[in-house]
């Protein structure tokens, strides 16, 4: 079966529906404003983080090279991030997880995606919540939620066994490996085992292989050397 | 090659968490690109409020992606239903509706309204104009299926004292009974076609004779239950053979919709949608051409 056959999503476009003539921006020089209005009152988060996608639009950053906004995300993932970033600017520890897991558990598919690809531009106590986002997002079927969870925090945070799963499951999500943040350096000989074994399953089945698994089996040969990483390890 | 008339379509009511791939497979074939999806009852009832949540999650969630997966662009109304507006247990969701009715995607507040015509009913419906009102927000009402004329001039009411503008209000469900006295209102008139009850595509047909094509919307409110996720291409369809142009079809089947839903500032359709099917001006008529 042809790869993109198995993901329609690869062919339809999942960023959204992004038809700016329709959508009514809230106001011009919204960011700023969104951005003064948290310095003011923290709170107001919560009403500024879903009116994104209206106000900068829901385009792909790098519509070109990552026409889905897996890789480089899209311009709303942007400025939320922006949001979240003065929101861990005025919060002490605690209040900023408290809030940053309201937005995500109460956000919609695109706010969810916002808060997993600022992750890494939060502080230190923000970690442990991390992990449990990043751990949500993958559990998900969503590639886009899939795809942000295995931004540069994962690379950082996760441990060896969850990060592998989370390679894994953006080859069977049809999520491209260049979402994998630090894909090169965190890969080790059991990855390279369990992309093989998919590999074999598929042509098994004749599946086609796609491209991203392909390119990871060639790291093979350089990489079947490396030990596996402890399964706690986090670097 | 292409089996059906290129036409494109809007479904304002569907219950799309119920139906199958194969039915967005199927409704993309026949020319649907939208759907609204809004929230009601699960045929199991709903024991507390996180039931609610996660069904609402699903809805500004994992169902909009499903449908973008087969090119159809989903958004939703979110409420707390009338029949479920009776149980205690549930009522506590409408405090959480307001971090809802923001969101892009959620297109109104619905389905609201009467099922039994409770003092519980009454007391949800009323809150949740406000809510709407309150946020700027279209509302769609459901009209009961038992004791439906009484129950929808009560709707009208109702509708009416809570001061929302009726350009604002969608009342769905109607037939030939209850239609007089919603176009009357100045409200949207809301028409599901089903398979065996409630209205069929040649009925409404003549009603769109009587009542012509403005404020009209068509749905196939297809859920769990018996239904026709295709019936807004049979009404169409029915429409053309009827001798409506394709450009009627269009206001009725895609324009309506949009323009009923935009009012919320929150609808979101897919940018290609227009190149897709678009309608270009042929020999003074509308005509419209339809994508592979």
């Amino acid at each position: 079966m042809p790869y993109q056959e198995e993901h329609p999503w690869l062919v339809t476009g999942v960023h959204g529906g992004s038809s700016v003539a329709i959508l009514q921006a809230p106001e011009n020089g919204w960011p700023a404003g969104a951005e003064r209005r948290i310095r003011e009152r923290p709170a107001a988060i919560h009403k500024e983080f879903p009116l994104a996608g209206q106000a900068v639009g829901r385009v792909p950053v790098q519509p070109e090279t990552d026409p889905q906004g897996l890789v480089f995300g899209t311009v709303d993932d942007q400025a939320r991030a922006r949001l979240l970033a003065v929101l861990a600017e005025v919060l002490p520890a605690g209040a900023l997880e408290t809030e940053v897991e309201r937005l995500y558990r109460h956000g919609d598919d695109a706010e969810r995606r916002g808060v997993l690809r600022a992750l890494s531009l939060l502080p230190d106590s923000s970690v442990r919540l991390g992990l449990e986002l990043v751990a949500d997002g993958l559990r998900t079927n969503d590639p886009r939620l899939i795809a942000a969870a295995m931004g540069p925090f994962a690379a950082e945070h996760l441990d060896q066994a969850q990060w592998r799963q989370g390679v894994v499951k953006c080859l069977f999500a049809g999520v491209t490996l260049s979402a994998v943040a630090d894909l090169v350096a965190r890969t080790d000989s059991e990855l390279l085992r369990m992309a093989r074994d998919l590999a074999e399953e598929r042509r098994a089945a004749g599946r086609e292989i796609s491209p991203d698994l392909r390119a990871l089996l060639g790291m093979t040969v350089l990489m079947a050397l490396v030990p596996p990483r402890a399964e706690d390890d986090r670097r | 090659m292409r089996f059906f008339d290129p036409m494109r379509i809007f479904d304002p009511h569907i219950h799309m968490t119920s139906r199958t791939t194969d039915d967005y497979r199927n409704m993309h074939a026949v020319g649907v690109r939208a759907v609204v999806e809004p929230a009601f009852w699960l045929g199991q009832p709903r024991t507390g409020l996180s039931s609610f949540t996660d069904y609402f999650d699903s809805l500004i969630g994992w169902e909009r992606f499903r449908a973008s997966q087969f090119g159809i662009s989903h958004n939703c109304t979110i409420a707390l239903n009338p029949k479920e507006a009776n149980d205690p247990r549930c009522v506590e969701v409408l405090d959480v509706l307001p971090r809802y009715l923001g969101k892009d995607g959620v297109v109104a507040v619905g389905e609201i309204g009467y099922d039994s015509m409770t003092r519980a009913e009454d007391e949800a419906f009323v809150r949740q104009l406000a809510l709407a009102v309150e946020h700027g927000l279209p509302v769609l009402v459901h009209t009961p299926h038992r004791d439906k004329k009484a129950g929808a001039a009560r709707t009208l009411d109702v509708v009416r004292e809570s001061g929302a503008d009726p350009g604002a209000v969608l009342v769905d469900h109607l037939n030939e009974v209850t239609a007089p006295m919603v176009a009357d209102s100045g409200c949207w008139l809301g028409f599901s076609i089903y398979p065996d009850t409630k209205m069929d595509e040649h009925r409404m047909v003549a009603l769109l004779k009587e009542y012509g094509t403005a404020r009209i919307l068509v749905n196939s409110a297809a859920d769990w239950g018996r239904s026709d996720p295709l019936k807004t291409y049979r009404v169409g369809q029915a429409m053309l053979a009827a001798g409506f142009t394709p450009a009627e079809v269009d206001t009725v089947l895609w324009q309506n919709p949009v323009d009923f839903y935009s009012r919320s500032g929150h609808l979101m359709l897919d940018e290609d949608i227009s190149a897709d099917a678009e309608v270009v001006s042929f020999a003074g008529n509308s005509v419209l051409r339809g994508g592979s």
